[in-house]
């Protein structure tokens, strides 16, 4: 039978840790992109469009993430369409981390005194216009730290992928605790791995939070 | 024909009824002093005038453009309708040219080396020349207020709408704001001021219009009504204030 040194239990896991930071970086990208979109509409004063993102964030926010990575992978299935593990782990995660980015945008911009956009209008200002020049730029210096801050949740989030088969680093140290019986060094390297990526970012993002503050 | 028309409005907050029926009209070079208690609708009036707030029937027109909810053209109605407001609401994220070349950029898409020596010009105006590259929490009070009046200059608006623009000034500052807008008024500049400065309405001010209740319930030339306030309340109201 093989036998796995520490190191080879390690080397593998990291070579997996890779995927998780792929995974989580796409997820974040890709969910600030459409979180943005629906910011946009969330504030746009225009009915249907705040209606569509009330509902949507409800959904992705109320149900659990691993219920949406199901309903991905094997929901898309049924229409007869064959989606791999990373095209449903994409998928869930970009709407789910969409739905909380756009829900804590809408916060940063709501703080933004109402008198910046009754100024903004006065000077025949277009909604999207006064979003791009007035408020998000002011809104985004707020943001960044509970921006930040969310990051460490898709880090963590990304680890229910591998139920879906999806081998990042949670999945990896599955794998090597069947064919080592260690659980307990396997799954303790797992989590400091998981602590090094987090740490970090929430370290991060407690200091500039207290810089703002300061600032103010 | 007048420059604005304000016909039979009627504005309500839920059951609060803050405009019942106000008809104004204002000349071209203008400078209308809308005085009156808090609560009189006088503040709510201006704000209908730019389409700040809806009303729910009567018209107002500014300056050939119907201001009528939703189907108002407010873009058009904006770029000839400044406005100039009790807080300042400068932009603190960008400097004072960059306030006052926002809205020539952005909405009349000239050119940053025009817009910047059109904001040059109105900056001047407003005795603020050597801010141009100051950001707002770096200006007082006063300078923040004139460089929020040199922004709307620089849209080259047709009517200027003031909403108590020195009442958040500390005293000692409310002067040099007054004195820009007593220049503009001499320049030919058609105003229309919701204002406390009871000494200014009379002095600068062509027309006085007060209110309330909701209705315009005096108007004149301001020295005239001042010096010989029909109503009670008027006289009341001057009693208190002046």
């Amino acid at each position: 039978m093989l036998q796995f040194s520490f190191w080879d239990i390690l080397s593998n896991l990291l070579i997996a840790t890779q995927w998780t930071i792929v995974l989580s970086l796409i997820a974040f990208v890709c969910g600030g992109i459409v979180g943005l979109a629906l910011l946009f509409m969330r504030t746009s004063r225009i009915p249907a469009l705040e209606w569509f993102t009330k509902v949507y964030i409800e959904f992705f926010q109320g149900t659990p993430l691993l219920m949406q990575l199901f309903l991905f992978f094997f929901g898309i299935a049924l229409f007869g369409v064959e989606v791999s593990p990373w095209t449903a782990a994409t998928l869930a995660l970009t709407f789910w981390t969409s739905a909380f980015l756009t829900e804590i945008w809408r916060g940063c911009v709501e703080s933004i005194p109402k008198g910046q956009w009754e100024a903004s209008s006065s000077l025949a200002l277009s909604y999207i216009e006064q979003m791009r020049y007035v408020i998000l730029p002011q809104a985004s210096r707020i943001a960044v730290a509970p921006t930040v801050g969310f990051s460490v949740q898709v880090i963590k989030g990304t680890a229910l992928a591998s139920i879906i088969g999806f081998v990042e680093l949670t999945k990896a140290g599955t794998m090597l605790n069947n064919a080592t019986f260690r659980p307990f060094l396997v799954y303790s390297l797992v989590a400091l791995i998981y602590f090094c990526l987090c740490f970090p970012l929430s370290w991060w993002a407690k200091k500039i939070e207290g810089r703002l503050n300061v600032a103010r | 024909m007048s420059l604005v028309s304000i016909r039979d409005v009627r504005k309500s907050f839920g059951a609060n009824e803050v405009l019942k029926g106000v008809s104004l009209d204002i000349a071209k070079g203008d400078v209308v002093a809308i005085i009156g208690r808090s609560g009189s609708g006088k503040s709510t009036l201006l704000r209908c005038i730019n389409g700040l707030e809806t009303y729910q029937s009567g018209s107002i027109t500014a300056d050939g453009i119907e201001v009528a909810g939703a189907n108002t053209n407010l873009r058009e109605l904006r770029r000839h309708v400044g406005m100039v407001f009790q807080q300042f609401n400068l932009f603190p994220h960008l400097t004072a040219a960059e306030n006052v070349m926002l809205a020539p950029t952005v909405v009349n898409k000239v050119s940053k080396a025009e817009a910047r020596a059109t904001a040059a010009e109105v900056l001047a105006k407003v005795g603020l020349s050597e801010k141009m590259d100051a950001y707002p929490s770096e200006l007082s009070g006063g300078q923040q207020q004139r460089v929020a009046i040199a922004r709307s200059l620089a849209m080259r608006p047709k009517v200027l709408l003031c909403d108590e623009i020195t009442s958040a000034l500390d005293p000692e500052l409310v002067n040099e704001v007054l004195r820009v807008v007593e220049q503009l008024a001499r320049e030919g500049m058609t105003l229309i001021l919701v204002t406390h400065e009871m000494r200014f309405a009379r002095d600068v001010g062509t027309k006085l219009v007060f209110m309330h209740h909701g209705k315009v319930h005096e108007e004149g030339v301001p020295k005239e009504v001042f010096a010989a306030p029909r109503t009670p309340e008027l006289q009341q109201f001057v009693g208190q204030v002046g």
